[in-house]
């Protein structure tokens, strides 16, 4: 299916854009990580959290939403 | 008072609101970019008892956010140039500076006394401390953080409620995830930030629902954009914590200095009653030693009071924290003393200390 991913924080310095539509075959949220990985080698090395209708999942869950978020932790103060 | 009559005009908090808000106890860790935004305003507000704890000096670097700050600022510690500027705000409310580093061995002790807890700092190390030692002493924490043009807000362990580790559970591998000093920051990013923790001390105070817990606030300053995720507690995170002995991070890291050949631990402290005990810090410092015998030399005038120390007696230094005892170390080892060792834990190790002593 067709995702809408937002990137937060340097995923989206990574990625090169704040958002993007991308066809993911896979089921869970981990699926979705490995599938990025591929895509964004950098991805591995971040603490990822993946976000679906504004809640984030545990990995194992399934992707349901079109509207998919991902966002890495902050430390600057 | 016509200090505080535009809120107390508010029919939501009254002046039964401004009298929770000058009873509450607040500490505010690091006073930075953050932490300037989120004193200022709870100084104004009239929260009674702000503590703030930051061991950094003012840079000029510093400024261009740091809004506490200026030019006579320079120089000065952090925690108590911004405590003159605040008392200049408001000199009604009770202002407590901590200038040493916080970390595992003082944490606990210094969030004992207050209700909510700020988390300011600008690195990962001391806000997985702060959350630990949140959870265990059961405080609230306001979470604030940055990244370019980005930040994240949120309010952890409040009612029981999820901590920071049910949402990131281990700290990142060094390095990984730089810092603003490195990459860089908008100024007015920590402003907003800051001024939204500072709300949601506030709403925690006056007891306004819709606290952000469970909840983290993402902002966008180049989109204005704001995106609440939620997230659930992870009951086995929170275990974790309050079943962990001590506050030593994973994989043995700590976020002091490693011990020196200069330093010794207060575990490793026998015989107490034949060393000489030197405090260093100044009179008026906390905490206090109860049944304290040995001497007090600020360090200040250590140089001037050398007959003073012990020459064949080992002599230990301590202070808060343990980083101006080891500078006076490496000062009397200038001048020949070099039967001195500085207390890594500073003062909180000797209160252990007297504790496992008393408890036998």
């Amino acid at each position: 299916m067709e995702l809408q991913i937002k990137y937060y924080g340097m995923l989206a310095e990574i990625s090169q854009c704040d958002e993007e539509l991308l066809n993911f075959d896979g089921t869970t949220g981990a699926d979705l990580l490995h599938f990025l990985i591929q895509k964004y080698p950098s991805f591995a090395t971040k603490d990822i959290k993946v976000a679906q209708y504004n809640q984030i999942i545990d990995l194992g869950n399934k992707i349901t939403s079109s509207e998919i978020a991902l966002l890495p932790p902050f430390s600057g103060g | 008072m016509s200090r505080y009559n535009r809120q107390i005009i508010l029919s939501e908090i009254g002046q039964e609101g401004q009298d929770r808000i000058s009873r509450a106890k607040v500490l505010v860790i690091g006073a930075g970019g953050l932490g300037c935004p989120v004193l200022q305003y709870l100084a104004a507000a009239g929260i009674g008892t702000l503590g703030i704890v930051d061991f950094d000096v003012v840079e000029e670097s510093n400024l261009q956010r740091q809004i506490l700050f200026g030019v006579s600022s320079l120089g000065q510690n952090k925690a108590l140039a911004a405590k003159s500027r605040l008392l200049d705000l408001n000199p009604t409310i009770q202002i407590e500076t901590y200038t040493d580093k916080f970390d595992e061995y003082n944490s606990l002790q210094l969030l004992r006394d207050y209700d909510i807890v700020v988390d300011c700092t600008d690195n990962f190390e001391t806000r997985y401390i702060i959350n630990d030692a949140s959870v265990i002493e059961s405080k609230p924490v306001v979470y604030g953080a940055i990244y370019k043009f980005e930040g994240q807000v949120s309010v952890f362990n409040f009612e029981n409620g999820p901590s920071y580790r049910c949402l990131f559970p281990s700290l990142p591998e060094k390095e990984t995830i730089p810092n603003c000093s490195v990459i860089g920051v908008l100024g007015v990013l920590s402003g907003i930030i800051g001024t939204m923790q500072a709300n949601e001390v506030l709403k925690i105070v006056l007891k306004f629902k819709g606290v952000l817990s469970g909840e983290l606030l993402c902002y966008n300053a180049k989109s204005a954009e704001i995106q609440i995720l939620k997230f659930s507690k992870s009951k086995s995170e929170i275990e974790r914590i309050t079943k962990k002995s001590s506050l030593v991070l994973e994989g043995g890291r700590s976020s002091g200095p490693s011990m020196s050949k200069n330093e010794i631990s207060f575990r490793d402290l026998k015989d107490i009653d034949t060393v000489q005990l030197v405090d260093v810090r100044e009179p008026n410092e906390e905490p206090k030693i109860q049944n304290y015998m040995g001497l007090t030399v600020p360090f200040r005038e250590l140089e001037s009071r050398l007959d003073e120390i012990s020459r064949d007696r080992t002599v230990i230094l301590f202070c808060q924290q343990g980083l101006r005892s080891k500078k006076a170390v490496d000062l009397l080892r200038k001048h020949n003393i070099n039967n001195t060792l500085s207390l890594r834990e500073g003062a909180y190790g000797l209160i252990k200390l007297n504790k496992i002593d008393n408890d036998g």
